[in-house]
């Protein structure tokens, strides 16, 4: 079963502005899917509709077979969100921001209070429960939020940036929770601009772009599709200026680095050859860049390059 | 969602409110009291000394009705076009959008919370009053239910200029203008009799005039309007309020993009 499906989906605000462009998206239940693009590229408006903050201008969507036009409070029920924005009530307790939304989701009593222990347990705030939650701090904010949208057990997490402004240590041990709880049976969503947590977590994604979907595969497909990419290597020993290998492209950082183009009908093997050939030690080796960002960054640069082909072009652009 | 989880819902919404009551009770319990007690002082005691009989009672007896409830639409109204805003403002209600609680659930939680802070100051502010005259309820149903109704109709008021309400300012304009006006010219401090003919039908335009009166008809057992024509106006404001409240919600204006 598909957990949400969206078929031709359009929103042009009252200003005029059309955000999505029908947009056709599947995301399989038990998936960690991860929706990128650029600021103001849709995504949060896509998710907006989807949670029934943003009214649709056409188009359907529907969450584990609930139409989202017909049958909103069973589509709701299955779904857990966690803002870009912090929307926490301030003056709140950190056990009320959870405990009321389980009563809004219909937990009884005793329901309500078992999940919001669970869920502040699981995310390390139990023993901040009685503190008003304008005064944790925002990476605590942000995990009160994961477990505000946990409680009522939805089907269907939607996280929209909810690492933004987080320190290393508390983004990696919510990459670690999330991991849990998708392979727990919660399908994930997951919007970020931070291009290694997709990589790292999402197994499908989807790159939205002017409000159309430009990339929609499985990550190692769409990572597959990069026909080039640009190693940086740390050698043992200094090299001359304009140091070349034979075959590879090649530029001189400092006398210790280098940096190499390889392309899809390259391998590693082949630029280590040469340079055992060339009597050169290799002493650690990275990517110069995020292999999604990098693939990201030719998607929306190509984007920029047609809609400046579209200008130069009048009868395009009219 | 079935009933008895919107009934959760109603509940949850209500707890909230109630809690938020309590926490703040310096800004929400203590200032109307203090407002009132200085009317009572100034307009009961000093000035009103002075007036002598109004409609057949004491002024201090025959004004007290009318600052009960003027205390009590205006924390009604303060109580839910606050909360509600600062819930679309600090942007938590979307806990509630997001989740499948109706829109008519949405309403009737925020609005008891508004009867519920209404209620509370009208109680303390009829104590108050004990102090400075002696009150006798001739009609407890009608005095209760005035109280109950006006207090929806100002909940339900509050909900509405809250969700058109874009910045702080939007919040206390309509207290400022409309409100105060509406209230100081509805019969809190003088029985339309008082009034040339002209001014008292004019007086008739005011739906506060029925409130007022149809509380002190409960309290009193005077009153300017005939007390069905009172009930018949004061659930008419509930009905058109309500379904004002309803249509927005449910469409997301304001709340919604």
């Amino acid at each position: 079963m598909q957990a949400l499906s969206i078929r031709k989906l359009t929103k042009v605000y009252a200003s005029g502005m059309t955000a999505l462009r029908g947009i056709d998206l599947d995301v399989a239940e038990g998936d960690f899917f991860a929706l990128l693009g650029p600021n103001g590229a849709g995504k949060t408006t896509a998710i907006g509709i989807v949670t029934s903050l943003v009214n649709k201008t056409a188009g359907k969507v529907t969450v584990f077979g609930h139409d989202i036009d017909t049958d909103l409070a069973a589509a709701k029920s299955c779904i857990g969100v966690v803002p870009q924005e912090i929307n926490l009530n301030q003056w709140d307790t950190v056990y009320n921001c959870v405990f009321n939304v389980a009563g809004y989701y219909g937990l009884p009593r005793e329901k309500a209070k078992e999940r919001t222990e669970v869920c502040l347990r699981e995310l390390q705030l139990w023993d901040r429960r009685g503190e008003i939650s304008r005064n944790l701090s925002g990476g605590m904010k942000r995990r009160l939020m994961i477990a505000r949208a946990l409680v009522h057990e939805p089907r269907l997490l939607i996280l929209d940036e909810p690492t933004a402004g987080v320190d290393i240590e508390i983004r990696r041990s919510m990459w670690d929770f999330l991991r849990t709880i998708n392979e727990q049976g919660t399908t994930i969503i997951l919007t970020t601009h931070y291009l290694e947590e997709a990589e790292n977590l999402c197994r499908h994604v989807g790159i939205i772009d002017g409000g159309r979907i430009v990339e929609n595969d499985r990550m190692s497909t769409v990572l597959r599709s990069l026909n080039q990419e640009v190693f940086v290597l740390s050698l043992a020993e200094s090299v001359p200026d304009r140091f070349q290998i034979s075959g590879f492209n090649c530029i001189t950082l400092n006398e210790h680095e280098i940096e190499v183009e390889i392309f899809g009908d390259q391998s590693l093997n082949q630029l280590f050859a040469a340079l055992n050939d060339a009597g050169i030690q290799v002493s650690s080796m990275r990517n110069k860049s995020n292999r999604l960002e990098e693939l990201f960054m030719r998607l929306v640069d190509r984007r920029d390059k047609e809609l400046t082909e579209q200008v130069a072009d009048p009868e395009v652009a009219v | 969602m079935d009933m008895h989880g919107q009934l959760i819902a109603l509940y949850t919404i209500m707890r909230k409110e109630v809690v938020r009551i309590l926490r703040i009770w310096l800004q929400t319990i203590v200032p109307p009291v203090i407002t009132m007690t200085l009317y009572f002082i100034i307009f009961g005691n000093l000035i009103g000394s002075r007036v002598g009989e109004m409609g057949g009672f004491e002024y201090m007896q025959f004004m007290a009705p009318g600052l009960i409830m003027m205390s009590v639409i205006t924390n009604s109204y303060g109580n839910v076009v606050s909360s509600f805003f600062a819930a679309k403002f600090q942007g938590h209600l979307q806990e509630m959008l997001v989740a499948p609680v109706r829109s008519y659930v949405i309403i009737l939680g925020h609005v008891a919370g508004g009867v519920i802070r209404g209620l509370l100051v009208g109680a303390v502010v009829t104590v108050v009053a004990l102090f400075f005259t002696k009150l006798e309820i001739k009609n407890p149903f009608i005095t209760i239910s005035m109280l109950v109704l006006t207090a929806t109709v100002f909940s339900l008021g509050g909900m509405i200029n809250a969700i058109f309400a874009r910045k702080f300012d939007d919040v206390s304009i309509i207290p400022s203008f409309v409100l105060g006006p509406l209230t100081y010219l509805g019969g809190v401090f003088y029985t339309t009799a008082l009034l040339p003919d002209f001014w008292a039908k004019v007086s008739a335009l005011n739906p506060i005039l029925y409130m007022v009166n149809g509380f002190r008809y409960g309290m009193l057992g005077v009153s300017d309007i005939n007390i069905v024509t009172a009930y018949v106006v004061v659930l008419a404001f509930v009905v058109l309020a309500f379904a004002t409240c309803f249509y927005l919600i449910s469409r997301g204006v304001g709340i919604r993009e």
